[in-house]
């Protein structure tokens, strides 16, 4: 069957099972924009190219398909490179579709012209540049493979606009329905050494303090349920870090909570003294570890990840199993399930586990009368006032590693967060892509001022598709974590850190893109906020919560500080460690 | 970094020299794949001490044998960052000593009429061969082992390089070795 280009595009992306695509049109894309409105995938239309990318992002997310954006080429490209490489850091599947100039006009500087794939190849697992119609079925089927197996990550697909433009000989194509993919470099290896996890059962049968590594890859395997097996059989707690957040109910009396630079206590002081680390798709972020040569220093690591470049990078393990987490898992359950869990003495580990719980639970110091609100205390708030099964995005800063840590995540893929690039203005464009790909959810993102400034502009977007979602904006008037590294770390001079308290008008601002919009002032106010937040199904709701400007986060391992020297909040400072 | 380089090239036999080790690496004959080792290269720090590529005798693929520096990062890590590359189809590393390595050196070189005899028997010592005679220059070739081609290099030295080029090396492994 001849078609032209574009249709193929389209069809090949229908193929695919996509039923959401995000974008903005412009000149070089224009012929792939005619025939959506024939598809049967819902187009989003964005207001800035980066929530187009941000939104494929927490929708890949919340649904574990790959989320998609289409954009022009020269500035809708360029715009999509911080989502690009937040997808690449954070290993979320999606693929981007830009527009390119026609062929011939490659190379000559022309109108809204730039070298996409080379601006791109650094943030993407892989780009294409795709220079004749008839390629264009196969390259969208490999640019899906790509993304979704092995290590997810976003994949880049440029289309120059002559091989989709009906007006263009070029773009004529014979359609089959069958196209055989042509990757001879690529094949990812799912299947696990049994040696290794031979090798791997039998550290954890004589581990006396072992934990369990959690990390984001986790939940790219949807691996949630046969961890909760692996620890349930042996016994062993799980920390599960900002990647990981929901991969391990935070209720269970084995999960010891986020680790790292933010983590509490116990979780960071567990790893920290642990005999075996068992990593299962985590890669010993900088955050994670701390100063290097302080970390976890008599422990033997297992580690389980599907890309074989993070086995050995940071840390060298004992044991390396390269494939997938759930295979992996799996595989080890049935191991020690049939030669047992080993009869190591834990029980000292236990209760030293559990005598940190008692003394370093996270904690804040509660507002007295007057005082202004406390950013935790909404958290917490919000956290008892929605369903369990309710999806957080956040933005990055003070208020991400609230969420993350005063939040109860019971189920993996509720929570969505730029971790490795730390992008902030994620929170607002990734609800909505987690909300269009899970209507059904309640979805809030817990938003800083800083980061609001950043993509609000997505809340209109928000309100002409009707995608109700909700944001409680912690409003401190500062950019906080910088605020709070230069109260710690450069004696208290500020620079460049405080944002104005008047201007913008948060309530006035957001009902102006269409929102529901409140104020919070005082602690008497929350619950009722919340609480009409929740009823409104029909439209986004932002609540501007003006919280207490010099709280800080804590624990935090200070920037170069081994996790040993964790700083513990103030009214903890005086317990025995 | 010469000096690492013209290690072992007094001797008959190869020296292994551990801090670079050759990698032979498959791509896919596409464009953009040279820009793609460029980039993965600089991105992660990883220092090239030559590269050579051209296509095989299967047009789908291309070789580039890559010397890679050691001080630079652990060989593999870039090994496994490289066959992460979706292009790179195959990579094999040809251990110290255990590969046939070669390069091409052409140069230009001072000599008057005076000096001449005296620099062709030298060449021909090496190996070499004469190109091209001009009034007071000479150009040169030669192709050999690497650290050969060093050792040459260095004894042209004396008369006066004016312009000289290397391909960087190439190399297989020897025959009739586990590889």
């Amino acid at each position: 069957m001849k078609m032209d280009g574009g249709q193929a595009l389209i069809r090949a992306l229908e193929l695919e099972g996509v039923d959401v695509l995000f974008g903005l049109p412009g000149g070089a894309i224009l012929p792939v924009y005619d025939p959506i409105i024939d598809s049967s995938i819902r187009h989003i239309l964005v207001r800035h190219e980066q929530g187009a990318g941000h939104m494929a992002e927490g929708y890949a997310h919340a649904t574990g398909r790959p989320g998609v954006a289409m954009v022009t080429s020269g500035p809708g490209a360029t715009n999509i490179v911080t989502p690009l490489c937040d997808a690449h850091l954070d290993s979320v599947p999606m693929v981007v579709i830009t527009g390119q100039v026609p062929y011939a006009a490659i190379g000559t500087d022309a109108f809204q012209e730039c070298d996409t794939t080379g601006i791109t190849q650094s943030v993407t697992k892989h780009n294409f540049l795709v220079s004749d119609a008839q390629d264009i079925p196969r390259t969208i089927k490999e640019a899906f493979h790509i993304a979704t197996t092995g290590r997810p990550g976003p994949v880049l697909v440029d289309i120059p606009k002559d091989i989709v433009d009906p007006d263009s000989p070029r773009s004529t194509l014979e359609w089959t329905d069958d196209v055989e993919m042509d990757l001879p470099g690529y094949s990812p290896q799912a299947d696990v050494d049994p040696v290794a996890i031979a090798a791997a059962a039998d550290l954890i049968r004589a581990a006396e303090r072992p934990v369990l590594y959690v990390g984001g890859g986790i939940l790219k395997a949807r691996a949630a349920e046969a961890l909760k097996e692996l620890a349930e059989l042996t016994g062993i707690h799980v920390v599960t870090t900002l990647m990981a957040r929901g991969a391990f109910p935070d209720s269970h009396d084995l999960c010891l909570g986020m680790p790292g630079m933010h983590g509490n206590f116990t979780a960071v002081t567990a790893m920290q003294e642990s005999d075996l680390l068992i990593a299962l798709g985590a890669r010993f972020d900088d955050r994670i570890t701390g100063r290097l040569d302080g970390f976890a220093q008599a422990a033997k690591v297992i580690h389980v990840d599907i890309d074989a470049a993070e086995l050995g990078k940071v840390c060298r393990p004992d044991v390396a199993i390269l494939g997938d987490c759930r295979v992996a898992i799996e595989a080890l359950v049935a191991d020690l399930a049939s030669n047992g869990v080993g009869g190591a003495d834990r029980g000292a580990w236990r209760s030293r586990v559990s005598g940190w719980q008692e003394r370093f639970p996270l904690s804040y110091e509660q507002a007295q009368a007057g005082d202004a609100l406390k950013p935790q205390m909404v958290i917490e708030r919000l956290r008892d006032a929605t369903p369990d099964d309710t999806i957080v995005t956040s933005g990055v800063g003070q208020h991400q590693m609230w969420a993350s840590q005063y939040w109860s995540f019971e189920y993996p893929y509720t929570w969505i967060n730029s971790g490795g690039l730390g992008t902030m203005g994620f929170s607002i464009p990734a609800a909505i892509g987690a909300k269009a790909g899970c209507p059904d959810k309640m979805v809030w993102a817990v938003d800083g001022d800083g980061c609001f400034q950043m993509t609000a502009q997505e809340l209109v977007t928000a309100t002409v598709e009707k995608i109700p979602i909700k944001v409680a904006l912690l409003n401190n008037s500062y950019l906080g974590m910088v605020r709070q590294w230069q109260e710690m770390f450069y004696d208290e001079r500020y620079s460049e850190v405080s944002l104005s308290k008047d201007v913008p008008d948060y309530k006035g601002w957001a009902e102006s893109m269409g929102c529901v919009a409140m104020r919070v002032d005082s602690p008497e106010e929350v619950d009722a906020a919340i609480a009409k937040a929740n009823e409104v199904d029909d439209r986004p709701v932002v609540i501007d919560f003006r919280v207490a400007a010099a709280e800080k986060v804590y624990p935090m391992v200070p920037p170069g500080a081994s996790n040993s020297d964790l700083v513990v909040p103030p009214s903890q400072q005086d317990q025995q460690r | 970094m010469n000096e690492q380089r013209g290690a072992g090239s007094t001797s008959q036999h190869h020296v292994p020299d551990y801090r670079y080790h050759t990698l032979v690496v498959t791509v896919e004959n596409k464009s953009g794949v040279l820009a793609r080792l460029a980039a993965l290269f600089s991105r992660r720090g990883f220092n090239i001490e030559s590269l050579a590529v051209a296509p095989t005798d299967d047009e789908r693929f291309s070789r580039v044998t890559v010397v890679v520096d050691l001080e630079s990062a652990p060989l593999e890590q870039i090994i496994k960052q490289l066959d992460k590359l979706v292009n790179v189809v195959n990579i094999r590393e040809l251990h110290p000593g255990h590969a046939v390595e070669r390069e091409l050196m052409i140069v230009t070189v001072a000599a008057g009429p005076d000096r001449r005899d005296e620099l062709v028997e030298q060449l021909d010592r090496a190996g070499g061969k004469v190109l091209s005679v001009g009034a007071d220059a000479m150009m040169l070739s030669l192709v050999g082992p690497p650290p050969r081609v060093d050792e040459f290099e260095e004894l042209l030295g004396q008369y006066g390089i004016i312009e000289l080029q290397r391909t960087g090396r190439v190399a297989l492994a020897n025959l009739d070795e586990d590889d």
